[in-house]
């Protein structure tokens, strides 16, 4: 499953964002954010206390089911009276969401985290970006494994001279791509695709921002 | 390997000379003088001096600047150039910049990663990389042509040279990858700093193995250490560099007063070792913020006087 990963944004920055806004609603996402204890139940709780221990008034607070969802604003109709009194939404969900509800609510709204990535869950409470919708996927000769999302710099023909042990010289907690495509193309008997040379990358795959309509026939 | 160009460098090494090459990091500022000053110390005593691009992402004069200092001081530049800050029409408009001046050398990087540097939350380009950054110099050199296909009038002549580290791991990769970059058109090779002999022999054996010394010219890399300190800090916190536990010791047992002259002597040492190995076409100097010290090491390596080509 993939997830729109967060982070929260420092209370400073959320107080300043706020600021000359006394009536504030908050509202949370039961999708990633909940999964990434960002944006659910709990954190919505401890915002509503934090916020109402520093003088503001909050008119409501709701977790919705899917944030970035279109029905999000129907959902939102049963907060009615709630949602008119505040003067600002403080929005404990990704970007997607806090998209959806601006141009649902047309209200002043305050994102309360920081969207980092599109990532996967590859073990418990761990989440690695694994592909950066590029547009021009290679992984075909990669191993399967995407040097353009993994490495550092994006490289695709091949590792810097900065591998550290197997790791990227910038992040010990970062695996080296091309240590893993070298391991993965050994396991498989396909070295042969590292002497492959990747002509420069087509930037223009999808131009951002990406824009696709359904063809019907 | 073409013959084309006017690089004393590639003259150098095309006629079986060692060549012997060091560089110089541009200033944080805008004084040419800075860049001028270290030139006029080493100049007679290498083929061509390379010129840092913005080396560990910090900001620095640029690299082509500096180059057109050195060649109206008659001393012939290596633009080092790097693909983390420009995207390919940038690259593309440097390599003529450069070659309106007759730069003769380029050195194609991918370039350290911005983190390190003095603009850790600038974003990096590496449009290209570097192996593209060497095909895109050769197609504007050989064919004419612009990456987009158009044709150039009066075409970079430029001699192409990239790095390589032998000590990064996998250390198996490390000659497969030296074949590809040599296969892109590289024509000249400076390595990565060599304190591990027996490992950097190793992978020798393996370019020549695969006939690779016959096709590029590798110019060994050398950088003396001031100090114990230096030589802790780059075992431990360079990633990518393989610094034998001896070579500190020998460094740590030394006074300290005296460690400046044991880092110059390892230095001599590796050097006078390095000379027989097959497929070693020369030497690169990096003599970090110590460019003083490169006529010692040319003359105590035997390296001087240096080949004087017309």
């Amino acid at each position: 499953m993939i997830r729109s990963i967060t982070r929260p944004k420092s209370e400073e920055e959320i107080d300043r964002l706020l600021d000359g806004n006394g009536r504030i609603f908050i509202i949370g996402c039961g999708t990633c954010v909940t999964l990434t204890h960002t944006g659910g139940e709990p954190e919505v709780a401890a915002m509503k206390e934090r916020l109402s221990a520093k003088g503001k008034v909050i008119t409501g607070t709701t977790v919705v089911p899917v944030a970035c969802d279109n029905l999000t604003g129907e959902m939102l109709k049963e907060f009615k009276a709630p949602l008119d009194q505040a003067e600002a939404l403080l929005i404990m969900t990704c970007a997607y969401g806090v998209q959806t509800i601006a141009s649902q609510l047309k209200k002043f709204v305050v994102p309360a985290l920081d969207t980092l990535f599109i990532g996967k869950e590859t073990g418990f409470g761990e989440f690695n970006e694994v592909c950066r919708q590029c547009g021009t996927c290679i992984i075909g000769e990669t191993g399967g494994i995407c040097p353009v999302t993994t490495c550092h710099k994006g490289l695709v023909n091949g590792p810097c001279g900065g591998t550290n042990n197997g790791k990227c010289e910038i992040d010990p907690n970062k695996d080296c791509a091309w240590t893993l495509i070298y391991n993965r193309l050994k396991e498989l008997g396909r070295l042969d695709l590292m002497r492959q040379y990747q002509k420069p990358r087509n930037h223009l795959g999808e131009p951002s921002p990406g824009k696709f309509y359904i063809k019907s026939n | 390997m073409s013959d084309t160009a006017r690089s004393k460098l590639q003259r150098i090494l095309s006629e079986g000379h060692l060549a012997v090459t060091s560089e110089c990091g541009p200033p944080r500022g805008s004084d040419p003088e800075a860049i001028k000053e270290k030139a006029e110390m080493i100049k007679d005593y290498v083929d061509a001096v390379n010129v840092t691009d913005n080396q560990t992402s910090v900001t620095r004069l640029c690299s082509m600047a500096a180059c057109i200092h050195l060649k109206l001081m008659g001393v012939e530049p290596v633009l080092q150039m790097v693909t983390r800050d420009r995207n390919r029409i940038a690259i593309q408009s440097d390599i003529l910049g450069a070659a309106s001046f007759d730069i003769p050398n380029m050195l194609c990087l991918s370039g350290d990663h911005q983190s390190f540097g003095d603009c850790p939350q600038g974003q990096n380009v590496h449009d290209i990389d570097s192996m593209q950054l060497v095909q895109t110099v050769r197609m504007m050199r050989d064919e004419g042509k612009f990456l987009g296909g158009a044709e150039i009038k009066r075409p970079p002549n430029m001699f192409v040279g990239a790095a390589a580290n032998p000590f990064a791991d996998p250390f198996e990769i490390r000659v497969p990858r030296l074949a590809k970059k040599v296969a892109a058109g590289t024509e000249f090779i400076q390595t990565q700093c060599i304190y591990n002999l027996d490992k950097f022999e190793e992978w020798m054996k393996g370019v020549c193995d695969r006939g690779l010394h016959e096709k590029v010219h590798i110019l060994a890399g050398v950088t003396p250490f001031k100090s114990a300190g230096m030589a802790k800090f780059m075992k431990k916190r360079v990633p990518g560099m393989d610094v034998p536990d001896e070579v500190v010791k020998r460094m740590s047992d030394t006074p300290k007063e005296k460690q400046p002259e044991e880092g110059i002597n390892i230095c001599v040492e590796s050097i006078e070792r390095l000379k027989s190995v097959e497929g070693v076409h020369g030497f690169h100097i990096m003599a970090i913020e110590w460019e003083g010290k490169v006529p010692e090491i040319v003359e105590r390596a035997g390296l001087y006087p240096r080949p004087k080509i017309d």
